[in-house]
């Protein structure tokens, strides 16, 4: 499965079906689609979503995969509810198991991470900005690769954690990936750090060291990944070793 | 043939205005780029047109600010389905910078700071369609909407208005830039939806 043969390839519309949905928090839900004929997708690429009223008029939007690369024909979306969305609450409160979705994907061949890559690779999330992340930890996963793995996830509240058992599993299985959560509003019980955004100090103790030259994804809204890429590039990161995915109140995944 | 979206019937907004197909409108700013955001001193900042092997024009800042700038008011379409529509800018038209240039190649290449790149035609860059743009809203362009200057090509998908921008490559082929080769349209018109590789 070249990547390169991937991208080249036209990117068709395609249906798919609702095979099952799963709460992730209060807010976001896992969407789980059987897609005939789907090509496979690398780790980190998205697809566009296009749902269609009964006169025509259709919306488009942007959603990354969640589950891991693969070449079957499953895949799974998690998509956050935002307020004044028009496709995000549809797709979080609307669509019920057999429902038909369609979509085109996959796309992007940037912010991708491939199992042959050996590099440690240092993830960096804010809020929603996990999900393209945890597509490349569970292709790590389903790859039996020992690739070492970090992720600084920040996020608004404990129940705000998307993924939290699968991720608390694997960093307990396996001392080859370690997790930080740094929560921003509340935090759990007794947690040592208080509520707060990322600063230097926890980049500096959570990240791989610079001169170890992990590739960087990181993953959330333009003024998180903004401070994050400056924090990185404190500790001594090239620009060269940090690829970035944003999205804005309206320039937006969701 | 669409499938119909069970209990979808979308929020629709009355506009007078005309999109190009499966855009919607934004009033705010949204920052999409690959990379670190680049921080270029002025006095280090240079602009130059080359043909791949020689420099035949060069600009530093001063140079560069002393060109005649123009204001520009455009809409522009972002491939990630915004459009903004009545943005305004200052900005050098390439006519200026291509003035009295000779060359029979056809292509460019577009390089900015933090080694982005995206191709076009050249004839997409000059009579009155593209600038070198230097302050958006009336205010110096912010780094991460592409300042010092960032080219600005309305007509086609914003990725092709290449930020940082530092160079123009005048080529006898076509050959993909940056998000060209990772699955993005050669061209890039919004009107016809050439969003990625392989649409007509």
């Amino acid at each position: 499965m070249a990547g390169a043969t991937l991208l080249r390839r036209p990117i068709v519309w395609r249906v798919g079906t609702v095979v099952a949905l799963r709460d992730e928090t209060p807010r976001a839900k896992t969407i789980i689609l059987d897609l005939p004929d789907w090509p496979g997708h690398l780790a980190g690429q998205h697809v566009d979503v296009r749902l269609t009223a009964p006169d025509g008029y259709t919306a488009v939007r942007s959603y990354s995969i969640s589950s891991a690369a693969s070449v079957g024909n499953r895949i799974e979306l998690t998509v956050e509810r935002l307020p004044d969305g028009e496709v995000s609450p549809y797709l979080t409160q609307e669509l019920q198991v057999g429902d038909l979705l369609e979509l085109r994907g996959p796309i992007g061949g940037w912010f991708v991470w491939r199992t042959e890559q050996s590099e440690p690779i240092q993830l960096v999330a804010g809020g929603s900005g996990v999900v393209p992340l945890m597509s490349m930890i569970r292709s790590r996963a389903t790859a039996h690769s020992t690739t070492p793995f970090r992720l600084l996830y920040s996020v608004r509240e404990p129940d705000s954690v998307y993924y939290r058992d699968e991720l608390q599993a694997l960093s307990e299985q396996d001392k080859t990936i370690s997790i930080t959560y740094a929560y921003t509003r509340t935090t759990p019980k007794n947690w040592a750090r208080p509520a707060g955004r990322i600063d230097a100090p926890l980049v500096t103790e959570t990240t791989w060291p610079a001169k170890l030259r992990p590739t960087c994804y990181l993953c959330g809204p333009t003024s998180f990944v903004e401070t994050a890429t400056r924090l990185l590039i404190a500790t001594g990161m090239g620009d060269d070793m940090i690829r970035t995915e944003r999205f804005g109140p309206t320039g937006d995944r969701k | 043939m669409a499938i119909i979206s069970r209990g979808f019937s979308g929020k629709r907004k009355a506009s007078d205005v005309e999109l190009p197909p499966g855009q919607y409108l934004t009033t705010d700013f949204p920052v999409l780029s690959a990379g670190p955001t680049p921080r270029i001193p002025l006095d280090r900042w240079e602009f130059t047109i080359n043909d791949g092997k020689n420099v035949l024009r060069r600009w530093d800042w001063e140079s560069f600010r002393d060109l005649p700038a123009e204001t520009i008011t455009v809409d522009i379409h972002c491939v990630t389905r915004w459009s903004k529509l009545g943005t305004s800018w200052e900005g050098v038209s390439l006519d200026t910078l291509f003035d009295d240039l000779k060359t029979d190649s056809r292509y460019t290449m577009v390089r900015s700071y933090g080694d982005y790149s995206t191709n076009m035609p050249l004839e997409d860059l000059l009579n009155h369609q593209a600038w070198i743009a230097f302050r958006f809203d009336g205010k110096d362009l912010a780094p991460e909407h592409g300042g010092p200057a960032r080219l600005l090509v309305p007509h086609l998908y914003l990725w092709k208005s290449a930020k940082w921008v530092r160079s123009i490559t005048l080529m006898d082929r076509d050959g993909p830039g940056f998000w060209e080769s990772l699955g993005y349209h050669i061209y890039g018109d919004p009107w016809r939806e050439q969003r990625y590789s392989g649409d007509q």
